[in-house]
């Protein structure tokens, strides 16, 4: 019983601890402009200062604002499965075949996720300028990719891994040709892995500030963390913080609709009853 | 439906090791063939190797009249069942059934009742919405053989199918794929370790060892009348009892004493000085419950330990072995996966034997029934020709799918390691 409580109690905690900024934020959102500034530090807005869904409404008017959601879903959904259609190959190659450089695939794979974000910028600013992909969708595309595909190739090769080789074989005697092989059979068992890294790469593309900020100019592929930070409104020294608020929680819908999607197509223990373990 | 030839196939890995080696085996069709053979011996890589899994180094292979050597596996028109089934789990037993039927594009309805015959047949009726993961491991394997069976293969190929069930479901199951494949009369080549496997289904058994083919006999011929040593160790239980002996005249002498030989054994076995003599456990008896007992084939021996069964009685007698046959028979267990144990013999007595442990007993072997073995080849001397030219004349002609009519009684299975 005291056990029970002190699990209750704990959850508890952790989720106030996590959640209250989001919570705030929220909070933030349906409070006016006129309340933020005259200092109104309750959780619930003071009488008379309820804004209720006009910052919601205000924000979604601003022509540059929906641009920025379009780029953002836009730009992380192509990101997310170009990642994960060639992470899948490469993780398939790297799991089946004996092949010279393996190793080295892996290594370089694991190399580049580790490798500093920060650092890149300024060399891909210059090359995109030369290029002509500076404030482009694919200006974006490419480098989240680079950057996503080693954790979703090294996400995958291990759902592989787990794969028993027979059931490829099996099917390939009752008749399938290798690619329905591995698109009737393995990918279907390999689907947590993909919806996982499918997962990974969404967030890294969706949540990304620096690329977004310095790789566009305009709103033509300005995502939307970026776009938040260029919200200022008439007076620069008097940031629109509740008209921010709102956005940011627009923002995070998609996200959070993203995971629920996905998250029913991760079940573990797929595999079992393929074969006798 | 076609008949399977394998002509001089090899098998190199690329460390040059041929796990395969020369093998050549006719597989008539509807014929049930087994590879059987210790682990390590080559006897999935050949089967493997019929279906395409594994390429081939060198020999043709031939199914019907095609020489499949270069076709894919989808190709060859074969099924098979993997040892650890293969079931695919994200489908239901209905979709694993129909899967290669749905890869052949075979119209729903067809399939629907193909697939429901193949139910039928191997009852699984009621299971036919479930997942794999769900299901006994009898019952997948029963899966397994419906994804077979349900479509016209050429012929079925079983890698040790029932080494993952318990005892008592490999019996039954052994029979169910029998019984099955008289029915369905398709040529079947069937891999097991397990010499009771192999002695009750096969039409014909191949016996391999170290990539090597050994012999390829009834199951009758491979236990009455081994090629060499090594097929007369691996087919029986307990094991055939290795002695080493010297012929005289129409007398043999063995560690225990001498015994009269028939004159034609003897006159094999003429001038070749120290052999290994083979006689089964169930050769010998009691001399005192033995209706023929003679005096000229009976010895006296110290038994060491005794286990009684009820209808038969196990003796076992501790001997001395020269040097050069001793060498010959440690490297023989290790060929069987056996472990290196002291030479001694075994003999199978009447359950009405009233020996005990420690007593000496008045032992009587069956003289006609001693195969000698040349020490430094193997080679069976005392090898019955004439009888086994008829007897393989007899089998190609035999009809398919009519198994042995009698099998030797094996009562203990061998099982690797």
């Amino acid at each position: 019983m005291v056990r029970k409580l002190g699990t209750a109690v704990g959850c508890l905690l952790i989720l106030v601890w996590c959640l209250l900024p989001v919570a705030w934020i929220i909070s933030l959102s349906f409070k006016t402009q006129e309340s933020i500034t005259v200092g109104n530090p309750g959780f619930l807005p003071a009488e008379g200062t309820n804004a209720g869904w006009q910052n919601y409404i205000d924000v979604w008017d601003n022509e540059q604002f929906r641009r920025a959601i379009l780029n953002s879903v836009g730009i992380a959904l192509i990101a997310t499965v170009a990642s994960v259609i060639l992470g899948t190959l490469a993780a398939y190659a790297i799991a089946r075949l004996e092949f010279k450089g393996k190793k080295f695939v892996l290594t370089t794979a694991l190399a580049i996720a580790m490798f500093p974000v920060v650092s890149l910028v300024g060399p891909l600013f210059d090359m995109w300028r030369t290029l002509g992909l500076y404030d482009t969708w694919p200006g974006l595309i490419i480098p989240y990719m680079s950057f996503t595909l080693p954790l979703a190739i090294w996400t995958l090769t291990a759902f592989f891994r787990e794969i028993p080789w027979e059931l490829e074989q099996a099917a390939q005697v009752d008749g399938a040709t290798s690619w329905q092989a591995f698109r009737k059979i393995i990918v279907p068992l390999a689907a947590p892995g993909v919806f996982t890294a499918a997962i990974l790469t969404f967030f890294f593309a969706w949540n990304d500030f620096v690329f977004g900020i310095s790789l566009t100019s305009t709103e033509n592929a300005r995502p939307i963390p970026a776009a938040l930070s260029f919200f200022v409104g008439a007076d620069p020294f008097n940031r629109p913080a509740s008209l921010l608020a709102a956005g940011a929680v627009i923002a995070t819908i998609p996200i959070i609709v993203i995971v629920l999607v996905f998250q029913r197509k991760i079940v573990a223990g797929l595999t079992s009853g393929a074969v006798k373990g | 439906m076609a008949k399977i030839q394998m002509k001089n196939i090899v098998k190199k890995y690329g460390d040059g090791f041929p796990a395969v080696n020369d093998v050549s085996i006719d597989v008539a069709d509807g014929e049930f063939v087994i590879l059987v053979g210790p682990s390590g011996c080559g006897k999935s890589t050949l089967l493997r190797m019929i279906v395409g899994l594994e390429d081939i180094s060198s020999g043709d292979m031939m199914i019907g009249e095609r020489r499949v050597n270069d076709l894919a596996p989808k190709e060859r028109n074969l099924a098979m069942v993997f040892q650890n089934y293969a079931l695919y789990p994200h489908l239901t037993v209905y979709e694993n059934i129909a899967f290669p039927l749905r890869l052949a594009k075979v119209p729903d309805k067809e399939i629907d009742e193909k697939v429901r015959h193949a139910s039928k047949t191997l009852e699984l009726d009621e299971h036919l919405d479930r997942k794999p993961g769900n299901l006994s491991g009898g019952q997948r394997q029963r899966v397994a053989m419906g994804r077979a069976i349900v479509r016209e293969a050429d012929a079925f190929l079983f890698d040790e199918p029932l080494s993952n069930l318990d005892a008592k479901l490999r019996g039954q199951m052994r029979t169910e794929i029998s019984r099955l494949q008289k029915r369905l009369g398709i040529t079947t080549v069937y891999v097991t370790h397990d010499q009771t496997e192999a002695m009750t289904l096969g039409d014909r058994v191949a016996v391999l060892k170290r990539g090597i083919l050994q012999q390829l006999a009834t199951p009758r011929e491979l236990y009455t009348q081994p090629n060499n040593l090594f097929v007369a160790g691996f087919i029986g239980s307990p094991p055939m009892n290795f002695l080493p002996a010297t012929v005289e005249g129409n007398t043999i002498s063995l560690p225990f004493g001498k015994v009269n030989l028939p004159p034609d054994k003897a006159a094999k076995a003429q001038g070749k000085g120290l052999l290994i003599a083979g006689i089964r456990p169930e050769h010998f008896e009691d001399a005192s419950v033995a209706a023929n007992a003679d005096e000229g084939s009976t010895f006296s021996a110290k038994v060491d330990v005794v286990e009684w069964l009820g209808n038969e009685a196990y003796a076992y007698i501790p001997f001395e072995a020269p040097p050069e046959v001793q060498e010959q028979l440690t490297q023989l267990e290790k060929d069987l996966d056996g472990e290196s144990m002291r030479t001694q013999l075994v003999v199978s007595l009447d359950g009405a034997s009233m020996v005990a442990a420690g007593d000496d007993a008045r032992i009587w072997v069956d003289a006609s029934k001693i195969h000698l073995f040349d020490p430094a080849t193997g080679e069976n001397l005392t090898l019955e020709r004439t009888v086994q030219d008829n007897e393989q004349a007899d089998d190609t002609t035999r009809a398919p799918g009519g198994g042995p009519s009698e099998e030797p009684e094996i009562t203990r299975v061998r099982e690797g390691n």
